[in-house]
């Protein structure tokens, strides 16, 4: 697979894999306005998707179409962060059927948001014209996203004793996972020597000042201690991705071709 | 943030959209929300996800004083048999134009 097609599908999975997760709370929100909300939310990152794969799809020529991107192919061959994979829930509940606790899905959209925002800001300099203009296009909804996002981390941070306490725990679980933005592979080292992709690095300053900022506010500590690195945009990923594939692949691959 | 009681019921809100064509904001529904800033930002997520507004508004439900439906007889009614209070009862002349 050459560089540019992987990056651009890294950017897709983490789209789509995010989406997917944020749509398990359709019909299940804590109430309906932000049921509506986090709906929206996921509606935006399948839309980012979309015409990521399509874009993809285009690059990589033949048979690919978007649809064969999404559904036809195992874990081992999506990019997406191991972050945006991860359960609802905290690391030590069991079952993937624990109950889902939306300081953990505010905190992933909180720290991936706080990023796209500045890698599609950077995107929309890149010498590929059309994820130069998907980059214009999702940097308006990460905005929106951050916004939402950034607004309840201070909201349930700075909450009742209970909804800190979620936070901090969401915060401790899933910030550790964020190391794997700052690592570079040979694929993006080779997309940002052509001036197609966004060298991550050059963002992290950004990203740990406007991170802090909002922790502080939040009256939330960021951990600190070794991290584990993460490589799921080399393709390992957690057992949980399986299981989201299954579940979002499975009407696809049982009828497949089919049509509305 | 300055501490605030926590609410086991969030307040509600009303909430106006002004559209893309339109000169005025419109009544459109309502919503719970903690406070104004999460009520305009639910506002925009309910009621202007298909386009419909380039403004909102939201208004605390309970600041508003409305006319009791019981009061429709003296309130209301009087108006129905004086139609020469429309403008619709009068000849326009041409000179005065679209009005």
């Amino acid at each position: 697979m050459s560089a540019p097609v992987d990056y651009v599908l890294h950017l897709a999975d983490n789209a789509l894999v995010l989406g997917q997760r944020n749509a398990e709370w359709c019909g299940h929100g804590p109430v309906l306005e932000e049921d509506i909300a986090m709906a929206n939310i996921s509606l935006d990152l399948i839309g980012q998707a979309r015409l990521l794969y399509q874009h993809a799809a285009h690059l990589i020529g033949g048979g690919a179409t978007e649809d064969t991107l999404a559904y036809f192919r195992d874990a081992g061959a999506f990019r997406n962060y191991m972050l945006l994979e991860l359960p609802q829930h905290g690391p030590l509940a069991g079952t993937a059927a624990a109950p889902r606790d939306y300081a953990t899905t505010i905190v992933r959209n909180f720290l991936y948001s706080q990023l796209m925002v500045l890698v599609w800001d950077a995107l929309q300099r890149s010498s590929d014209g059309q994820l130069a203009a998907i980059a214009a296009k999702s940097l308006k909804e990460v905005r929106y996203h951050l916004r939402h996002s950034r607004d309840w981390l201070l909201r349930l941070g700075d909450g009742t004793p209970e909804s800190q306490a979620r936070t901090q725990a969401a915060i401790d679980h899933l910030l550790p996972y964020t190391q794997e933005f700052w690592t570079e592979t040979p694929a993006e080292s080779a997309v940002c020597a052509q001036g197609i992709g966004a060298d991550t690095r050059a963002l992290q300053a950004q990203w740990d000042a406007e991170v802090d900022a909002a922790l502080t506010e939040a009256t939330l500590k960021r951990p600190t201690g070794p991290a584990y690195l993460p490589r799921g945009k080399e393709g390992l990923h957690s057992e949980h991705l399986s299981y989201l594939l299954s579940e979002m692949q499975g009407l696809a691959r049982q009828h497949p071709g089919a049509t509305w | 943030m300055t501490p605030t009681t926590a609410l086991k019921e969030w307040p509600l809100w009303e909430v106006f959209v002004r559209s893309k064509q339109g000169l005025e904001h419109k009544h459109c529904g309502s919503l719970h929300a903690a406070d104004a800033q999460q009520a305009l930002q639910m506002a925009r997520d309910v009621y202007t996800r298909r386009q419909e507004g380039v403004s909102i508004w939201v208004v605390p439900s309970a600041t508003i004083t409305a006319s009791a439906p019981d009061d429709k007889a003296e309130f209301f009614e009087p108006a129905a048999d004086k139609i020469y209070r429309h403008p619709t009862f009068y000849a326009i002349p041409d000179e005065v134009g679209h009005m």
